[in-house]
């Protein structure tokens, strides 16, 4: 590869590209991506190469990254036939060869179905998970090799940035991208544009351009996928913002957890130097800009801005005071004006230059224009990476992508914005998804996870859980965020362990408000989003935890009465032994609980077979015939 | 990595140009830290010494930021690191109960190392990969949904690999 030295230079690279890589060819789309990997893809991936060798088929595997249907992995894609396979076996492969290049016809066991007894689907597009979707920053995600450039340039790749240096000035740049309202992706939702300006009209002559890749939230990998998967798109997206700030040097910070997405974005950026894509006089056109990777060392907090300007002038990750903002002159990294966008932010910008500003509002609402990527995680079917367009409701999401409840259970609550959202109950499945109503329904976009729950999952619980991944990661800076945290972390391990009372339901929401209002930086300042969103729509739950000690999903230990079913009990005796303080007692005929030996540690409910061991509300609860048993031995024990 | 073959100009790339000597030195640290861990699978307090000397950048400084991230460790780890996933995806689907079991079968709580180093148990905020929730990571690789039985592999594993 030579380099590139001006933009029709490129073009006529590109269009050799596509010439070189005939339509008709024979090609496997493999994922590699994390999930598929997990599932044994590069085994698959190897032993297809070798049985198309030892066959003679001219085949060329493509290894993709993330392509969204993680819960079906390995999955790929064949082309020109259009087949879909998920779940395939390495030692499936000898007969998914035969069948679909020797005899022309798709392996049944290998394609997708809804469930048991429906049909086999073909075709990707034909999927349910994929029908609803709409591929703007996931666009080659899944399509092609992340670690060749030469794929991403037959396909779109830097045409956006050729027409931007051939025929855009900077401040034209700037226009489309503000005039399509691309919101921020990484959860807040402001106008990059806006953003940008603020940026190149900053004083000083350094700017420079940061790429946040510290996805910190639990259950979302959207930024993971891209920068794995299509890490070109977010070079070209930040080369776009630095052409249009004036910027010289940009920074991608990524998460020690992702070393895949390092070495990914490391060989991207080699191979664009390469080109001359990156560097000094990008394409001839006197037009410099130098990236480098910079990887975190696993603090959360470091994904607050910052927080991670701190981090990579290789300080504590303590957020600092705001304004000056990063925009700003001292504000930025080692003092000069910083652009910082979510990796997602930049990868919509180069579709946003190429196709124009209006063809991006046209996707999504007015307010929230364009698509948001989406991990949907949780208790549904089809678990992944969705990428749909702005305003779709949670129900079409949850019950046509997600393919509904695992076990088709009931739905209880989908929480969204990672450890900053909320939880949004079943009234507001029907609200369209974007920035705003997210917002209004006392959540947030967040990065964009969204766990689903059922109604198995004890809200209480979730909201504990989530304040102790905030309490574990707050820097402890700030005294609101550290104290409170921690305060409202010991209300809820009270009322989880069935200590609770009802006053500590005021003061739980007294604190959260307050530590809403005085924290420093966006990670206290989220902190308490849970709770306040589960105490608003879920209040009867920490009631029953409060007042009746029990706890309706039997999630939580030390609540609720044991009661053993005697018309299920098949006298295994199991739990007799499960039990650390011989609270099962037995009769000649039967087991019961004895409720004043009885701690709630859950373990003869775990441990039996038949699901005759019930937690219930009360003992009026519970079958009479047993507590007549139990009566009976209890005034024997008394004489 | 030796600490005296630290090349600072390659290591913080162009922007340098622009840095004081000070926010040079200053921006190498946490990677000289991530490359000592690599070599060390922790960071031994001889090698802090020397990077403390070659940045001049003071020993209590080096181990303010060393500390507050969670990924440096000042003492030496097993030979395996699992590291169970307790994202919030791995929450609802049952991390605790597969934290729980570790801690059972090797007599460790989360951040301890058994004493035949063999094994160190770690949890991890989200690996990224929900949609296999829940999730383990055994030294780097991957083990999704992860049943009794598949536990019961990482088990053997990690004691066939002593």
């Amino acid at each position: 590869m030579k380099k590139l030295t001006s933009p029709q230079a490129l073009a006529r690279y590109r269009e050799s590209l596509r010439a070189a890589s005939g339509p008709g060819s024979l090609r496997v789309r493999a994922c590699t991506g994390t999930a598929c990997s997990a599932g044994k893809s590069h085994q698959v991936v190897a032993a297809m190469e070798e049985e198309a060798k030892k066959r003679g088929i001219e085949l060329e595997v493509v290894k993709t990254g993330c392509q969204g249907l993680c819960q079906k992995g390995p999955v790929m894609n064949l082309e020109p036939s259009g087949i879909f396979y998920q779940r395939v076996r390495p030692e499936q492969v000898p007969d998914l060869v035969t069948y679909t290049f020797q005899r022309g016809a798709p392996y049944r066991q290998s394609l997708f179905r809804q469930d048991i007894l429906s049909e086999p689907v073909t075709a990707m597009q034909d999927i349910p998970f994929y029908k609803k979707q709409v591929r703007i920053a996931l666009r080659n995600n899944g399509h092609i090799d992340p670690r060749d450039i030469t794929q991403y340039i037959a396909g779109d790749g830097y045409a956006a940035l050729e027409h931007a240096l051939s025929s855009m000035t900077p401040d034209g740049v700037m226009e489309e991208v503000d005039r399509a309202h691309v919101r921020g992706r990484g959860g807040a939702g402001f106008p990059a544009g806006r953003k940008w300006k603020h940026t190149r009209n900053a004083p000083g002559d350094i700017k420079l351009v940061i790429a946040n890749g510290d996805e910190g939230d639990p259950g979302a990998f959207m930024d993971r996928a891209i920068m794995e998967g299509d890490p070109h798109s977010l070079i070209e997206g930040m080369l776009l913002c630095a052409y249009a700030i004036g910027a010289r040097y940009g920074f991608v910070y990524v998460r020690h957890e992702y070393p895949l997405a390092v070495e990914n974005l490391r060989t991207a950026i080699g191979q664009a130097e390469k080109l001359g894509l990156l560097g000094n006089n990008i394409l001839g056109t006197g037009f410099s800009f130098a990236l480098d990777v910079r990887e975190g060392a696993g603090a959360f907090v470091c994904g607050e801005s910052t927080a991670l300007v701190a981090s990579i002038e290789g300080e504590r990750g303590f957020p600092r005071p705001r304004p000056p903002r990063l925009s700003e002159p001292v504000g930025g990294l080692w003092g000069f004006p910083s652009n910082l966008n979510n990796i997602e932010t930049y990868a919509c910008i180069p579709p946003v230059v190429l196709r124009g500003a209006e063809w991006f509002r046209s996707i999504g609402t007015e307010s929230s224009p364009g698509t948001k990527v989406f991990a949907l995680t949780g208790k549904v079917k089809n678990t992944g990476l969705v990428e749909v367009p702005m305003g779709i409701t949670l129900r079409e999401v949850i019950y046509d992508i997600g393919g509904g409840i695992l076990g088709d259970r009931k739905f209880k609550a989908v929480q969204t914005g990672g450890p900053s959202g909320g939880c949004i109950p079943e009234k507001y499945l029907d609200m369209p998804v974007d920035f705003d109503s997210l917002w209004k329904a006392g959540s947030m976009m967040g990065s964009g996870g969204m766990v689903v729950m059922d109604e198995t999952t004890c809200m209480v619980d979730v909201a504990k859980y989530f304040l102790s991944f905030t309490q574990s990661e707050s820097c402890g800076k700030c005294p609101p965020c550290r104290l409170g945290t921690y305060h409202m972390l010991r209300i809820l391990e009270r009322i989880t362990g069935g200590q609770g009372r009802q006053e500590d339901l005021d003061e739980l929401e007294r604190i959260a408000r307050q530590v809403q209002k005085t924290a420093l930086c966006g990670l206290g300042q989220g902190a308490p989003m849970p709770i306040l969103s589960t105490l608003t729509y879920f209040r009867q739950e920490y009631e029953e935890h409060v007042n009746e000690k029990y706890c309706r999903a039997r999630v939580c230990k030390g609540l609720g009465t044991f009661v053993i079913n005697r018309k299920e009990c098949i006298l295994c005796g199991l739990c007799a032994e499960a039990c650390a303080f011989d609270a099962v007692k037995e009769t000649r005929d039967a087991y019961f609980i004895d409720q004043d030996y009885c701690t709630r540690c859950k373990a003869c409910y775990t441990v039996c077979p038949s699901g005759a061991v019930r937690i219930v509300r009360s003992a009026e609860e519970a079958d009479a015939p047993a507590r007549r048993a139990e009566g009976d031995f209890q005034r024997v024990e008394d004489r | 990595m030796k600490v005296e073959k630290l090349q600072v100009d390659k290591a913080v790339g162009e922007v340098g140009k622009v840095l004081t000597e000070e926010q040079r030195a200053r921006a190498l640290l946490i990677h000289a830290l991530q490359e000592i861990q690599k070599a060390h699978n922790y960071l031994p307090e001889d090698e802090l010494k020397k990077l403390s000397r070659k940045l001049g950048i003071p020993l209590s400084e080096i181990y303010s930021t060393a500390t507050f991230y969670k990924q440096f460790y000042f003492a030496p780890r097993g030979r395996n690191v699992a590291c169970v996933c307790t994202g919030t995806a791995c929450h609802v689907r049952g991390a605790g109960d597969i934290l729980e079991a570790f801690e059972q079968e090797f007599g460790i709580s989360e951040g301890e190392t058994t004493e035949d180093k063999s094994l160190t148990l770690e949890t991890v905020g989200c690996v990224g990969c929900c949609g296999l929730a829940p999730v383990v990571t055994v030294n780097e690789e991957v083990v999704g949904e992860v049943t009794r039985e598949r536990f019961s592999e990482i088990v053997r594993d990690v004691r066939r690999r002593k």
